[in-house]
């Protein structure tokens, strides 16, 4: 495109050198066409769209932090004795893997607070993630044409959690070794395959003398190219569908409003790129994360306690400390042809992320099967206006929370003074009733806020001014909002069930029988948005002079 | 011989056997696991000592543990446990128990370190058991690097390898062992307080007890060579913080680029 412009306009010849350079440049790269199709680009602007944005940034972050310590570690398993400053180690026998993390740690310049910015930035890095997919799950922002990108984000999640653990078992010290050994019982207890697996990747017997390798080539290698493949893509379907806008006046599926990219936007996101940096760079510090000193180099004897994985392995951690080994008489482990199934290490591990993620991954056509709604959506929702999809998400929010908690099970008892066990046996409770409760209460809240929503944009907010009435009357005077947001309480969508209808064949299908069975628990709880007509009644209530008194005054609510 | 054969068919002669086998497994059973066992002495204590702690002991201790410290229902007996049980429990204020409960809690010590020693003294008096250690051996001047070995094998499963503490069943602890005193360490790990197994001479010798206590007194002075240690919980406290601090800092700084001026 811009070869041509430039084609057509030869006459221009830049007066400056600089300028000389740019044209030659321009023309070769078309840099003026990009940057014309990008910096007009519009983001619109609010806080919650903002964590894709820190999450892209503390990749960067891990990626600069990461090369520098590929300096200096050295991924062998091969055995020497500890010769660095940290005395309480001093001649030690271990791996030269934690060997060069602890040399990293005390003898390199500036190494511990590399270490510590690239951890840091890797549990902000799934944090800032799994927010990014809240909000975007809790607003809707997965459907038509963006399920496909919903599809990229939850596999950059798995991937981020497979970096992490990846580089969490790189130090080879107790602490990642008994975190390898769990991955190691996991592996086993899958049926048939386990060991195989587990020898394959292990190179043997656990723990073997070439996993450190392996997981390090994991890790600097073919991890992060597939994050890079896969932010790639991600973007790419940003740009192609545009960003989603939370609901106000004037905006619509057709339309975005916001600011474009060039060039305030780019520059606010540049300083924010900044400030994240600052941010993990002030907390690597100041704060310490994974000390591996304390740890000590691997052994699959000891276990100490509090041993725990990173925080984004923690729900399976913690799924496995719930699961009883047996109930009453009830034994979870059978012996069939002589394989051992054990299925209270097997269902633990990977069920509940199994049901987890693939609800997730599916969730952008669960529910438009339901709804059958194939429209576009850049327009977002307000959590309280799908209560349905709310009251699911928070559902799902709380078992993985109660199955993360557990994870910390000791912790919880020791620092509350309460007995492990209790806590284990409500955690298992909670296991089961807890996204149930969630459910119920979450849906009754968005429902409640609805009503409330209705409430003030038939009536108005409340002023808190009691007036009494020439005959004695007290009311408290109520004022009208404006229609900036009045638009915000009225303006969305309130679907009805829909019933089962007939195929072409004229035959309701038990599928969708089951659909409309389904639509019917999705969308029977409804409060409709309150209408023009009543809003137009509603606003005959009041005393003229009264609202025309309130409305002169600026509203802050 | 002759006499012994002949009366082997008595019907008196299984009993004897099985006496006789009982004797001897037992007496060696008391004799090995008594070998190991940390060196009693009750020699340091003056007559007057013992006498002393005989009224403190009936006047605060009796009620649980017995007359003449023989146990009840409410407390183990505490002949035999020694001088070092007795300095461990009370000078660390956990005994006079606050309540009954899964595990004593330690607080502010109730007797002073003489009232201690006339206790010890009294204990130490109704049977042979650990004696207080010796000065050499808490001195703090062992190798760290050993004694860190040793813990990681054999303490770090409950005491956590930073020794944080840790949690164990039932409303049970372990505790964290910053500010522990290493005659209180050393105590604690020959007489086996609470929960804690006893690690007598043979499974750590006083030596290897000498490191533990020097690494432990090492990584309390060093401190956290990487800032703010976060309790040195591992990686719960580490999620929580990201979670509360880093990210919230970072949602302030969204909520602040994104207002608008007006």
């Amino acid at each position: 495109m811009s070869a041509s412009s430039t084609a057509k306009a030869p006459a221009f010849v830049a007066t400056t050198k600089a300028g000389r350079i740019t044209d030659f440049v321009d023309a070769r790269v078309g840099g003026s066409g990009i940057l014309r199709e990008f910096g007009r680009k519009v983001f619109p602007d609010h806080w919650s769209f903002m964590f894709g944005e820190v999450a892209l940034y503390s990749f960067v972050i891990l990626l600069l932090s990461g090369t520098f310590l590929t300096f200096f570690f050295d991924p062998s398993m091969a055995e020497t004795h500890y010769d660095g400053s940290y005395i309480p180690l001093q001649n030690v026998e271990m791996s030269v893997a934690y060997s060069s993390s602890l040399d990293i740690t005390f003898d390199v310049r500036g190494g511990l607070f590399m270490r510590q910015v690239h951890h840091w930035s890797a549990l902000l890095f799934v944090a800032s993630i799994a927010v990014h997919m809240l909000r975007v799950f809790f607003t809707g922002a997965f459907r038509k044409p963006r399920e496909m990108n919903w599809v990229v984000g939850g596999v950059l999640l798995i991937l981020a959690m497979a970096a992490g653990f990846t580089g969490y078992s790189l130090p080879d010290d107790l602490l990642s070794g008994n975190g390898l050994r769990i991955i190691d019982g996991v592996i086993k207890s899958i049926p048939v395959i386990g060991t195989y697996t587990s020898f394959f990747l292990f190179g043997g017997e656990f723990p073997g003398t070439a996993v450190i390798g392996r997981l390090y080539m994991l890790h600097i290698l073919l991890v992060p190219a597939l994050i890079l493949l896969m932010i790639v893509l991600h973007l790419f379907m940003v740009v192609v569908h545009k960003h989603t806008q939370y609901p106000g006046p004037g905006r619509n599926d057709g339309n975005v409003v916001g600011y474009p990219l060039g060039p305030v936007y780019a520059a606010k996101a540049g300083g924010f790129f900044f400030i994240v940096f600052g941010v993990v760079a002030l907390m690597a510090a100041f704060f310490t994360i994974n000390p591996i000193w304390n740890y000590g180099p691997y052994d699959p004897s000891p276990v100490s306690a509090g041993t725990q994985p990173d925080w984004y392995i923690g729900f399976v951690d913690g799924a496995l400390r719930l699961m009883p080994g047996v109930i009453g008489d009830f034994h979870f482990e059978y012996v069939i042809f002589g394989y051992t199934l054990t299925l209270n290490v097997l269902l633990p591990a990977l069920v509940p992320a199994g049901i987890l993620f693939t609800i997730m991954f599916m969730y952008p056509w669960i529910e438009s099967w339901i709804t059958k709604d194939n429209r576009e959506h850049h327009v977002l929702d307000r959590p309280r206006n799908a209560p349905t999809r709310t009251a699911i998400g928070v559902a799902g929010f709380v078992w993985y929370c109660v199955m993360w908690a557990a994870a910390g099970s000791d912790l919880i008892a020791t620092h509350f003074h309460v007995s492990l066990n209790d806590v284990t046996y409500w955690l298992r409770t909670l296991f089961f009733i807890g996204p149930v409760i969630a459910y119920i209460v979450a849906k009754r809240v968005a429902l409640a806020l609805q009503r409330k929503d209705r409430e003030i944009a038939l009536h108005g907010r409340e002023t808190g001014r009691i007036v009494r009435l020439p005959h004695g009357e007290f009311i408290e005077v109520h004022a009208p909002l404006d229609e900036y947001k009045r638009y915000k309480l009225v303006g969305f969508e309130s679907p009805v069930p829909l019933p089962a209808v007939p195929n072409d064949h004229g035959i309701v299908t038990r599928k969708e029988k089951q659909r409309a069975f389904l639509s019917r628990w999705f969308f029977e709880d409804r409060v409709a948005p309150a209408t023009p007509a009543e809003l137009e009644a509603a606003h005959g209530h009041h005393a003229p002079a009264v609202e025309a008194a309130e409305e002169s005054k600026s509203l802050s609510h | 011989m002759k006499a012994l054969s002949q009366k082997r068919r008595h019907p008196l002669a299984a009993i004897a056997l099985l006496l006789m086998g009982l004797l001897v497994t037992g007496g060696l059973y008391a004799v090995a696991t008594t070998v190991n066992e940390a060196k009693a002495s009750t020699t340091s204590y003056s007559a007057n000592d013992t006498a002393e702690g005989e009224k403190l002991f009936a006047a605060n201790c009796a009620t649980c543990h017995g007359m003449g410290a023989s146990g009840t229902q409410d407390g183990p007996s505490l002949v035999g446990v020694g001088a070092a049980a007795v300095d461990f429990q009370v000078g660390t204020g956990r005994m006079p128990m606050q309540m009954n409960g899964p595990q004593a809690y330690k607080k502010p010590a109730q007797f002073n370190d003489e009232q201690t020693h006339q206790l010890s003294a009294y204990v130490a008096s109704l049977g042979a058991g650990p004696a207080i250690p010796e000065e050499h051996l808490l001195d703090g001047q062992g190798n760290a690097a050993e004694g860190g070995e040793l813990f990681r094998v054999n303490c770090a499963m409950c005491h956590n390898a930073a020794a944080a503490g840790g949690a164990l069943t039932r409303g049970k602890f372990a505790p964290a062992l910053a500010d522990v005193s290493a005659k209180h360490i050393y105590e604690a790990m020959v007489t086996g307080p609470q929960n804690m197994p006893v690690f007598s001479d043979a499974n750590v010798s006083p030596e290897g007890k000498r490191d533990i206590i020097t690494f432990l007194k090492q990584i309390e002075a060093n401190g956290s060579p990487g800032g703010a240690d976060l309790g040195a919980l591992g990686p719960v406290s580490e999620g929580l913080f990201v979670w509360v601090a880093g990210l919230g800092v970072i949602i302030a700084f969204t909520i602040w680029l994104t207002s608008r001026t007006s």
